[in-house]
């Protein structure tokens, strides 16, 4: 929401357009935590310039081989490149900022 | 394990989905496991692809079974070109939506964790696949690298056992490939327990000869071969050895099949060999062992059947130049394409190579003979337990299709053949020996039969050469000196000939004498006769003077009495004065 939020980020989100997709299979516990950590991630971290598509596997099970999803959830980022992908429920924030370039991996470690 | 009463065939064990594999089957009693997941676990290299390829190329092309192959390494144009070789026809399959190859890249390093997961995507996936060709049978390759895309090793153990479990609801024989960790079967150490059945595969090398095996690790709910099996990876495929050796129930023929050689033929009871018995034909260096097979080749040729000649010692050339020699054109047949020669130094390639590609041949070209000369030189190629594995794997082959097989073997000058051939002499019908014998400084050839199963054969020892219209037998002396070959046997030909002619003589002589005794004899009947009859005239000519005499005595008597003119009485009267006188 804010720009200032990313303050561990060294890469400049605001002049970055967001393409995020979820992959979720149903509506287990798993696929709703995501769901919902997401959009307190986005919220968080993004800069409001984002777009997230949620891809349910149940109804479109065809979808999966396009970004070669075996785990679920997944998040695909699709833009910008390079695509990036983060597994789990993204409980996990640290992982999350890593996996989506916002955060140095040394920093976490 | 829980669906020995759900999948019905009751009694009978489970249902078998068979693979289409040479010998897998055989081993298998039917194939894998119908509808359950089957862990094919080995190093790297071990084959491991190819059958997992094959079983779903077998399985769409002649068992109606559609297939999903869910690749983890190769790519579905990698995996179409590295199966090419085998004649599988991939773009074929998969064009008319028989097999769908589905490529799943893995790459850790552009995945990140965050929280926890299942793999519900893979399932998804695979699901959607199965439905999409309605596929029966489904081949993951390789369940390591699927799992190396992971890290979190609780969730991979609980969705590995979930994903055995999914297969069998899913009611697909599955066939998950994984490969060997260190000293474990499978790196994870799950694999093989979640597994109904496990095929382990082998890639190791002895004496600088690969040799690839092959042991069907568990299989629950089903006998099965327990040993290990080499199997080789060919032309066409897998095949695994041995392909018939765990019956032993071929059907013996009561024809008879000539030997090439009359002689030898009468030896054997008048008929020759049993068709589809196995023939040893030991000897030394020189004794004629590849004389005596070509003549059995020609035989075959000569009735119009096909005959393979397995040559390990001489190139084909050879062996027809050789041949015409002893004037045996074995050129003619093999233009005819009856009669093929398959050569291949036994070195060249290992012994279930070797055994492979002997059914490649067999089974393409279906002789009614296969000569293998020699087969001692298999012996090169591996050791004393192999070669007699691969002879008997090879009998049984040959038996099961009702094929004569011939064999030569070489045996060292100085040993004794019978306990040189220990390994395979139980195996053999009929066993021709031949020897080399040495006498009066010249080296002769000797053949007899030292055991013919089934048929009252010769006990004897023939002497055979070789002429220009090839083998002959003959007859064998036995002199004061032991057995008679070569120029002692024209010598004691030559004695028995002129003995002959000596007691020819002595008849004709003793015949004319016999006539002239009858001549002689019949004369002196003759003067016996003349002397007989000039006695008995002079006799009676003699008795007739006598009788005159009497006759004129009794006249003058009469005349006397006459003269007297005595009356009757007087005769008393004179017999009285004579009294009184």
């Amino acid at each position: 929401m804010k720009p200032g939020k990313h303050a561990g980020g060294k890469a400049g989100s605001k002049e970055k357009h967001w393409k995020l997709r979820l992959y979720v299979a149903g509506h287990t516990s798993k696929s709703l935590a995501a769901i919902a950590n997401l959009q307190i991630f986005c919220d968080e971290y993004l800069s409001g310039d984002y777009q997230i598509e949620v891809v349910d596997l149940l109804k479109h099970p065809q979808l999966a081989a396009g970004d070669q999803i075996l785990a679920i959830p997944t998040l695909v980022r699709k833009l910008p490149t390079p695509v990036k992908k983060i597994i789990g429920d993204l409980s996990k924030t640290e992982r999350v900022l890593v996996g989506l370039d916002l955060r140095q991996e040394e920093q976490t470690v | 394990m829980s669906s020995a009463k759900s999948k019905g065939k009751t009694g009978l064990g489970i249902e078998k989905c068979p693979t289409g594999i040479r010998g897998l089957d055989e081993i298998m009693l039917g194939g894998l496991p119908k509808g359950r997941p089957t862990l094919v676990a080995g190093s790297a290299g071990s084959g491991k692809t190819v059958l997992a390829m094959e079983f779903l190329a077998r399985g769409a092309a002649e068992f109606h079974e559609n297939g999903v192959y869910m690749a983890f390494e190769e790519t579905g144009q990698e995996l179409i070109e590295n199966t090419a070789s085998f004649g599988f026809n991939l773009p074929e399959l998969c064009a008319r939506k028989k097999i769908l190859l589905d490529h799943v890249h893995v790459d850790r390093s552009e995945i990140e964790e965050s929280g926890a997961y299942s793999l519900e995507g893979l399932f998804v996936r695979l699901e959607n696949a199965i439905k999409t060709v309605n596929a029966k049978r489904v081949v993951l390759d390789t369940i390591e690298t699927l799992f190396s895309g992971f890290s979190n090793e609780s969730i991979l153990r609980a969705e590995l056992a979930r994903l055995f479990r999914w297969l069998k609801t899913a009611g697909v024989t599955a066939v998950i490939t994984g490969e060997s960790g260190d000293g474990l079967l499978t790196r994870h150490g799950l694999e093989e327990y979640v597994a109904d059945c496990v095929i382990v595969l082998d890639h190791r090398v002895a004496e600088q000869t690969s040799i690839r095996r092959l042991r069907v690790m568990k299989y629950r709910g089903s006998l099965h071969g327990t040993n290990e099996y080499a199997f080789l990876i060919g032309k066409k495929g897998i095949s695994v050895l041995p392909i018939t050796s765990l019956h032993l129930d071929h059907e013996a023929s009561k024809a008879r099949i000539s030997t090439g050689i009359p002689r030898l033929d009468t030896m054997l009871d008048g008929k020759g060999f049993y068709r589809g018995s196995s023939v040893l034909l030991s000897g030394g260096a020189g004794t004629g062992k590849s004389s005596i097979s070509a003549n059995f080749v020609r035989a075959a040729c000569e009735r119009g059947e096909r005959a393979l000649y397995f040559a390990s010692e001489q190139s084909p050339s050879e062996i027809i130049r050789n041949m015409n020699s002893i004037g045996i054109d074995l050129a003619r047949w093999a233009a005819k394409g009856l009669l093929r020669f398959h050569a291949a130094r036994p070195t060249l390639v290992g012994l279930e190579q070797h055994l492979v590609l002997l059914h490649e041949v067999i089974t393409e070209f279906a002789p009614a003979v296969v000569v293998i000369d020699p087969i001692t030189n298999f012996g090169a190629a591996g050791n004393a337990m192999e070669v007699k594995s691969m002879l008997t794997r090879i009998i049984d082959f040959l038996k099961e299709r009702q094929i004569t097989g011939f064999f030569t073997s070489l045996t060292a000058a100085n040993s004794n053949p019978e306990e040189s051939e220990v390994c395979i002499s139980s195996q053999i019908d009929t066993w021709l020996l031949l020897r080399n014998l040495e006498s009066n400084g010249e080296r002769n050839r000797a053949l007899y039969v030292l055991k013919s199963r089934g048929m009252a054969h010769s006990n004897q020892i023939r002497e055979f050469v070789l002429t220009s219209r090839g083998v002959e037998l003959l007859d064998v002396y036995i002199g004061s000196g032991g057995v008679l070959t070569g120029t002692a046997r024209a010598a004691q030909e030559a004695q028995e000939q002129a003995s002959v002619l000596a007691e020819k003589q002595e008849l004709e002589r003793k015949r004319a004498e016999l006539s002239r005794r009858r001549v002689e004899l019949k004369e002196r009947i003759e003067a016996l006769h003349w002397d007989f009859r000039s006695e008995e005239e002079k006799i009676l000519t003699c008795m007739r003077q006598i009788e005159e005499r009497e006759r004129q005595v009794a006249r003058h008597r009469l005349d006397m009495a006459h003269l007297r003119r005595a009356d009757a009485a007087n005769a008393n009267g004179h017999r009285t004065r004579n009294v009184r006188a």
